[in-house]
């Protein structure tokens, strides 16, 4: 114990040293806000834009084609000579598939590479973990995919879908087929919980009754049980959130259990092109999904991305909704960009009130007001090839509405 | 009725998947004492391998059943390759193994994202094993999990008989019960290490193939079930197989009956709060083969 | 015990009687505080200056890791503990910092902004309320999982768990924690876990100059962990946890509890990672299950392991160099750090079982062997338990 007394005065010491610095470090005054933003660098005949998605972890397998395509869209930018007369240099970070990463990586884009904006991010938790970071440095991220709404950050523009652009047309696809009962089945985490939610609360309104919910673990890969439920059930048709690895493994059992798109169809949300390819149509062909985007969406400009992508990638790559919101955001940004006629955060928010873009999904317009965009809603079945073909569209682009404020069954809501 | 009867079903084929991810494990942690992290990546190495195949030889039946052997001689040959690297000079540190072997499973799935690409990719199944046989009574029971049940089944049943009655089996059992002794008769242990490696290791490439039929084939396949597969091995008992196949099928049952009653997420922590009940109970496995060290 | 060289799998060399100083206390009181007063130094003047905010907002993250480090050199290098299940402690304390702080961003009465948008409660649950005072929820970050720790520990080393069987169940407890936080999302932020806290005690996060301050209290604090693991190496109960950790039924037969040696170790340790997780949560501003399963309380293990596990200092280097080559390889490779990341654990880890620190040890023996240990020492922390 006589070693002790040393180490003691030692500790003393130190908690006093600590308590010094903070007393001299401390500001408890806000009102003076130390922290107005980092401005981007754009000194030179470049801008940078920082690149923010998971190359390694569980999250690997959806992200890396969200990066490949803004890849591609920059690369095109860039040829047609830059925006603002600047080429974009694009910098990437790893989020690992680890949400304390993602907040890590955006504040070294933000902070040390001072980029003009950031295209990325996929699972909630993760925007939400990045979310703070942006607002406290007033940097801009561009969100590409499908989410569960009830957000609205002044310091993200969201190009995938908000729920009344995908959910709220499925069911009332769903409803105009006749289905009557529903089962919910869903990954456990946040967008499936908050789908389930407005679900529930649509079905009520709308004479429809929800038979049963089930939530697997995230990767989880048993389904037997929740097969063995939903089967048991009866019901008219199966609404469906669970994510990437689980669709897997849950239409595999699917079938196995002698279910198919005719005795009772699914209704998927997180099942693109790209998801059909690792699934395999085998088990998925008739199934239904909903998204804004398919590689089957006519016209002039998603033939031309179509193309591009194949040209860059190889001729096997399927194309999907959010890789196209990804491509979209970053032409989205080259025009906000161009009508403030600067790379300055605050001047390209106020721009982005009805800025439009000829997608490969159609027409989308920005709107100022909650920063999402106008898209058109599509149903599409699952056909042999693998392709997803559109048997159902909204017929004009959908006004975003995040909080659902217009629906009248979603007061409770949020 | 039905429903408990077809839940049942379902335990016992989650139990033979948790057997056959399991039984190489058995083997490498069980008998051999090294706690091998990348077993998840060879399984995700039987796994591809049947990808390969199928690209090769179009027919899905017979891709599958090639697969089989193949993924075998695949992962066994990975686990030859992190053994002698590796693993050997780790005998005496069987904590460190682990540690080492997590920075291999590491390397390994970045070395799958790289060759076949971050995505998923997809297997198509004999369509004799997508459908299912109708019991009365309104039972179904799905032909690939029938598939499976057998293969674990052949599994244990061709291990068991290879250490009971071949000469390789008979040192391998020596080498567990006593190395010492093992190697002044002249067993060379070494060699015989190398070989209960390879088994485990392709036995870990068979599950592989097998879980093409159930699930995702992607590069980080392997991370979510190597805690499970330890887990059981761990409750049956280091050093025999009973123990692993006992306990695969009870945790599978269990699992499948918290699964119904609540939900997945709390059928999970029951089974891991059971686990640790159980290990109270018995801190050494359902079975504990007798052993001359001094532990 | 056989002390025949056979082949690689029998431990040479018979323990060393653990080392006593060969000389006087007072030259090595003279240079631990010496010793201190440089690691004061570099962590409150040197670093401050020459990193930039953000660079330093990272070491303060990458301290908060060699806090749990220090606990887990304890338990693991000298109490021969693999302790695989850290994270559970460290969101234990995390949680219950980030429980307080989102409750205090709210304001009294109100609830936090995530219950309102997922929980569709009326009220606070009651569990949460007593984490609205701080004189709750400060000693909680600490005794919450310290308690955690005794229940457990007390349970599993009385049975004699050990070696593999107590790393994997405590793997196995990390996977159960995560899956039952995730599936409580109205209470418990699910997956994304508790975000966006905006201030500390009063003070507003969002301003470089009390993110210095955070980052001061995590130097302040690490360096008292430093001292208070230093006392119990060098006391009497360190030397019987060495003893525990290389022969645990010669210590039983001397007539002590190593069940109890052991749960002393595994607690602290435990209270270290909860003190950490706690001060994690101000520096970053957020805690997710993402931090606490089983793949954050691995990497937490290899930190220990890279840096050499059985002495005092070598635990907090490797931790923080193993955070530190995180971030600049995956700056560096964005597309393959992992190979360079996995490469480092097993390089390290097969070739140089005593960490990093061994390779001071031998290029200083004599002095180095005092702060690092000897190799030969480091190679025997796995209690031979198969």
């Amino acid at each position: 114990m006589t070693l002790f007394r040393g180490r003691r005065i030692l500790a003393g010491a130190m908690t006093l040293v600590a308590a010094a610095a903070l007393a001299a470090c401390g500001s408890k005054t806000t009102d003076e806000k130390v922290s107005a933003g980092v401005t981007a660098d754009t000194s030179g005949d470049t801008v940078k834009v920082g690149l923010l998605n998971s190359l390694s972890g569980t999250m690997a397998i959806s992200e890396v084609t969200v990066r490949d395509s803004i890849m591609l869209a920059i690369e095109e930018i860039n040829t047609a000579g830059g925006v603002l007369g600047k080429k974009i240099q694009p910098v990437g970070e790893d989020g690992a598939s680890d949400w304390p990463t993602f907040a890590e990586k955006a504040e070294k884009l933000i902070r040390e590479d001072r980029v003009a904006a950031v295209f990325g991010c996929w699972t909630s938790a993760s925007r939400k973990a990045v979310k703070p970071v942006f607002e406290k440095h007033k940097a801009l991220l561009f969100y590409p995919v499908q989410y569960e709404g009830l957000e609205q950050s002044p310091y993200i523009f969201y190009t995938g879908a908000t729920t009344n652009q995908q959910i709220v047309p499925g069911l009332d696809y769903l409803k105009a087929q006749g289905a009557k009962s529903l089962y919910l089945v869903g990954s456990d985490y946040v967008f499936p919980r908050t789908a389930n939610k407005i679900i529930k609360a649509y079905a009520e309104a709308n004479g429809m009754t929800v038979l049963g919910e089930e939530y697997a673990p995230l990767g989880s890969t048993e389904f037997g049980t929740i097969t063995n439920k939903v089967k048991s059930s009866g019901a008219d048709a199966v609404f469906n959130t669970l994510n990437g690895d689980s669709n897997v493994a849950f239409f595999k059992e699917y079938k196995s259990a002698g279910l198919t798109a005719t005795s009772m169809p699914v209704v998927s949300v997180s099942i693109a092109e790209e998801e059909v390819k690792s699934i395999g149509t085998q088990y998925l062909e008739g199934q239904l999904t909903a998204w804004n985007y398919y590689q089957t969406t006519p016209g002039a400009a998603n033939e031309k991305f179509v193309a591009a992508y194949k040209a860059k990638y190889g001729k096997d790559k399927p194309t999907s909704d959010p890789m196209e919101a990804a491509y979209v955001s970053v032409y989205l940004w080259k025009a906000m960009v161009e009508k403030a006629g600067t790379f300055e955060v605050e001047q390209v928010r106020k721009a982005s009130d009805g800025i439009t873009f000829e997608a490969p999904e159609g027409l989308v317009t920005v709107d100022g007001a909650t920063q999402h965009i106008a898209k058109t809603a599509r149903v599409g079945k699952v056909g042999p090839d693998g392709l997803i073909t559109e048997v159902w569209n909204s017929g004009k682009p959908i006004t975003p509405d995040p909080y659902l404020k217009s629906y009248p069954w979603a007061g409770g809501l949020s | 009725m039905t429903v408990l009867i077809g839940q049942l079903f379902t335990g016992v084929s989650i139990g033979a998947v948790l057997l056959l991810i399991a039984l190489g494990l058995a083997l490498t942690f069980g008998q051999m004492g090294v706690i091998n992290m990348a077993h998840g990546e060879f399984i995700m190495a039987g796994a591809y391998t049947t990808f390969v195949l199928q690209q090769v030889i179009s027919a899905a039946g017979w891709s599958l059943l090639i697969a089989l052997p193949v993924a075998f001689v695949v992962a066994g040959a990975m686990g030859v390759l992190l053994e002698f690297l590796l693993i050997r000079r780790l005998y005496a540190r069987p904590l460190d193994t682990l540690l080492v072997t997590w920075g291999v499973s590491l390397i390994l799935q970045q070395l799958a994202r790289d060759i076949f690409g971050s995505p998923n990719v997809q297997t198509r199944a004999p369509e004799l094993l997508t459908g299912n046989i109708a019991l009365p009574g309104g039972i179904t029971v799905a032909n690939n999990r029938l598939f499976i049940l057998a293969l674990a089944g052949g599994a244990v049943v061709a291990l068991t008989v290879a250490l009971r009655i071949t000469p390789l089996g008979r040192r391998i059992r020596a080498v567990v019960q006593n190395r010492d002794l093992a190697a002044v008769s002249g067993i060379a242990t070494a060699r015989v290490d190398r070989m209960t490696f390879f088994i485990g290791s392709g036995l870990a490439g068979i599950a592989g193939v097998a879980l093409t039929l159930l699930g995702p084939i992607g590069p980080t396949m392997g991370t979510n079930l190597i805690i499970d597969a330890f887990l059981v091995v761990v409750v049956g008992g280091i050093g025999q197989l009973k123990g692993t196949v006992i306990v695969a099928f009870a945790l599978g049952v269990l699992q499948a009956t918290g699964e119904y009653l609540t939900t997945l997420s709390v059928a999970k922590v029951m089974v891991f709060v059971a686990i640790v009940a159980f290990l109270q109970w018995r801190p050494q496995g359902m079975f504990t083969l007798r052993t001359r060290s001094l532990a | 015990m056989t002390t025949v060289a056979r082949d690689s799998r029998t431990v040479v060399d018979p323990a060393p009687p653990p080392a006593k100083p060969a000389a006087g206390p007072s030259r090595h009181r003279f240079r631990a505080v010496a010793g201190f007063a440089f690691g004061a130094a570099l962590l409150f003047a040197v670093a401050p200056l020459v990193l930039s905010d953000f660079r330093l907002s990272l070491l303060a993250k990458y301290l908060c890791v060699a806090m749990v480090a220090i606990g887990i050199g304890l338990a693991w290098g000298r109490g021969g503990m693999l302790a695989l299940g850290q994270g559970v402690f460290f969101g234990l304390g995390g949680y219950a910092m980030a429980m307080h702080l989102k409750l205090a961003d709210a304001g009294p009465g109100n609830m936090p902004d995530f219950m309102l948008l997922y929980g569709q409660l009326d009220e606070l649950p009651l569990w949460w309320r007593p984490f609205a005072s701080p004189w709750f929820a400060l000693p909680a970050t600490v005794l919450l999982p310290m308690a955690v720790a005794f229940v457990l520990g007390s349970l599993v080393f009385r049975r004699r768990v050990r070696g593999a069987y107590f790393a994997i169940l405590s793997q196995a407890l990390a996977a159960a924690m995560v899956i039952l936080l995730i599936g409580q999302q109205g209470t418990t932020g699910g997956t994304n876990g508790l975000t966006d806290i905006q201030g500390f005690f009063g003070y507003d996060l969002d301003d470089p100059v009390n993110q210095r301050m955070v980052y001061f209290i995590i130097a302040g604090t690490l360096l008292a962990l430093l001292a208070l693991a230093r006392h119990l190496m060098q006391c009497r109960y360190g030397e019987l946890l060495v003893a525990v950790r290389d022969g645990e039924e010669r210590v039983r037969f001397l007539g002590y509890d190593p069940a109890t040696v052991k749960l002393v170790a595994y607690v602290v340790a435990a209270g270290m990672a909860g003190l950490a997780g706690a001060l994690f949560v101000p520096a970053v501003g957020i805690i997710s299950p993402a931090l606490i399963g089983i793949v954050p309380s691995i990497e937490f293990v290899i930190g220990v392991a890279v840096g050499g596990r059985a002495t005092l200092l070598g635990p907090v280097l490797g931790a923080v160099a193993v955070a530190w080559a995180r971030t600049a390889l995956s700056e560096r490779f964005p597309g393959g750090w992992t190979y360079l990341q996995g490469l480092l654990f097993v390089v390290v880890v097969a070739f140089l079982p005593g960490g990093l620190a061994s390779l001071i040890g031998l290029a200083r023996r004599g002095d180095g062997e005092r702060w690092f240990g000897r190799l030969r020492r480091t190679r025997r922390t796995e209690g031979q338990a198969s």
